[in-house]
């Protein structure tokens, strides 16, 4: 089954096109890494996916619906969740206040009544639970990283878009991503941008390449590093 | 709401207030009931500035809408002041609704001049219809009519437990809000609103909600003004009392319930002593504000609650 497809999606900023997808199809339960050189628009491609900034052209399906027209807060309820690549917590406020937002909002869509149960095991997945009434700006990078994952993992997401999850993270505390990123894909679909052909090639089960805004290629990770054009294109020839 | 020790706290703070008009001499008891009226106003500012980061520059227009709404339905229609009441307080509602709706198709340093530019037209038409206004030289409502249940809202006494009872109420009020679910997504829009709108929230209407809300406090506090106070005129809605509550809140500790109040009677003291030394008293008050912004940022309470692993809220 089809989660999410885009058709002939288009942006331009001024005279650059940043994104020109002509068709993207993403099955439910897949893990798909999105890569391409610097500038070759991924995070302008999923910011349109997740509605931060709105097409010039074409038109995005999720679940069979039509939400290229719908507001950012509104594709989230109905479960897209997107994670910063500029690590966009709150600062002030505690780890647990830091998922408790999102985590109000599912139990409310939802109609239940569970918010800090939804909360706290949130933090608890990715390891953070110990420190939950610490404040969040005072935390360690990789822990603020893990927090910003935590927040989309406590809005239960059908599908959630990690923007470079693992930028300026420590060796080690790589590994521990990609653990938690396979016990997320058991009950989501995950939408991962990464430079890290490691954690890629580990995790992702099929790949899409850009460069310019478009698609070079797409296939799983044997095909990838295989083809050519993304050879010459993106690992430098 | 919970029975925790920040309830506490609030209602220990209702108490002593209460109890401040069997120790304090009849002069400070008068300047208190005042302090009171406009640490309403300021607390409902804060849940807009402080607690959802927005800075408005017109809420005096507010506060007039309260005071007209309560004063022209006693002067013309001769309502008796406990309607006249909830009247100042629905016309300040629906003010703030249209306007807020309005300025809020803005953000930042523009919000700050729609809001400024709307009171500043609020208070031009005041001024055009002086005829049914008196916006100039502003009207009385006298003695007589100032009535509720019985009780003389002109005796000094009796004016202070009004002041008193319309303050309790609204910091109670806007305690729940800024503990309420939703006071949690304001403080999340004032931190981050492009996070926030990415965990689901449309932020608009809770910046709405803050606008009404922080608009209502404003026209109760007008309202009680007209009825305790007996004047009602155009000065109220110009840009000095827009400044006020914001000077209240940066002066108290902003995103501080309690934070207005400390305000509004550090300045009212502030500028009572400051006059008794020069008549250019307003010097006095800028430098005051000039250290505050260079040495206590977070104001009095703000700097307070650091200390107290942030149980204060």
């Amino acid at each position: 089954m089809t989660l999410l497809s885009a058709r002939n999606l288009v942006k331009d900023f001024g005279g650059l096109r940043a994104a020109n997808v002509a068709a993207f199809d993403l099955p439910a339960g897949e893990v798909r890494a999105v890569i391409g050189p610097n500038g070759a628009g991924k995070t302008t491609f999923v910011s349109l996916l997740c509605g931060r900034i709105t097409p010039t052209a074409g038109t995005i399906e999720f679940e069979g619906q039509d939400i290229t027209r719908l507001p950012a807060h509104d594709r989230v309820a109905r479960g897209i969740a997107y994670t910063f690549q500029i690590t966009s917590i709150y600062p002030n406020l505690s780890l647990l206040d830091n998922v408790m937002l999102p985590a109000q909002r599912r139990a409310s869509l939802n109609n239940t009544n569970d918010a800090q149960d939804r909360a706290m095991s949130a933090l608890q997945r990715v390891g953070l639970d110990s420190r939950a009434s610490e404040r969040a700006g005072s935390q360690s990078y990789g822990h603020q990283r893990l927090l910003e994952v935590a927040m989309g993992l406590a809005l239960a997401p059908k599908l959630l878009i990690l923007d470079e999850p693992t930028q300026g993270l420590a060796e080690g505390e790589i590994e521990t991503f990609k653990e938690l990123i396979r016990t997320v894909a058991k009950d989501a679909t995950v939408m991962l941008i990464e430079h890290n052909m490691n954690v890629v090639m580990a995790l992702a089960d099929r790949i899409t390449v850009l460069n310019f805004g478009e698609v070079l290629a797409e296939g799983t990770p044997e095909e990838i590093r295989a083809n050519d054009d993304v050879q010459s294109a993106y690992l430098g020839g | 709401m919970k029975l925790d020790r920040a309830l506490l706290l609030h209602l220990a703070v209702i108490a002593l207030l209460f109890a401040m008009q069997y120790v304090l001499p009849a002069y400070h008891q008068g300047n208190l009931a005042r302090i009171m009226v406009g640490a309403t106003f300021a607390t409902g500012y804060n849940i807009l500035f402080g607690y959802t980061g927005l800075l408005s520059l017109g809420h005096a227009l507010y506060f007039a809408a309260g005071m007209y709404g309560a004063g022209m339905t006693m002067k013309y229609l001769g309502v008796p002041a406990i309607a006249a009441f909830p009247i100042g307080i629905v016309s300040a509602a629906l003010l703030s609704g249209l306007i807020g709706a309005l300025a809020l198709r803005t953000t930042g340093v523009a919000f700050m001049i729609v809001t400024l530019m709307f009171a500043q037209a609020g208070y031009l038409t005041l001024l055009y219809f002086n005829e049914y206004t008196r916006g100039d030289e502003g009207f009385v409502i006298p003695q007589g009519d100032r009535m509720i249940l019985g009780f003389d809202l002109s005796q000094d006494d009796i004016r202070f437990v009004a002041a008193w009872l319309v303050f309790s109420v609204g910091l109670l009020i806007a305690l729940a809000i800024v503990r309420s679910k939703a006071g949690r997504v304001m403080v999340a829009i004032r931190e981050n609103e492009e996070r926030t709108r990415m965990l689901g929230f449309n932020p608009f209407p809770y910046k709405l909600g803050a606008v009404v809300a922080s608009g209502t406090f404003a026209g109760a506090a007008g309202a009680a003004y007209t009825i305790l106070f007996g004047s009602v005129g155009a000065s109220f809605a110009s840009i000095q009392y827009s400044i006020e509550p914001l000077l209240f809140v940066l002066l108290g500790g902003a995103g501080v319930v309690l934070g207005p109040l400390v305000g509004s009677v550090l300045i009212f003291y502030l500028i009572e002593y400051a006059r008794e030394i020069t008549s250019a008293y307003l010097i006095v008050v800028g430098i005051a504000l000039v250290l505050l912004v260079l040495f206590a940022r977070k104001g009095v309470l703000g700097s307070l609650r650091r200390r107290t692993d942030g149980w204060l809220p």
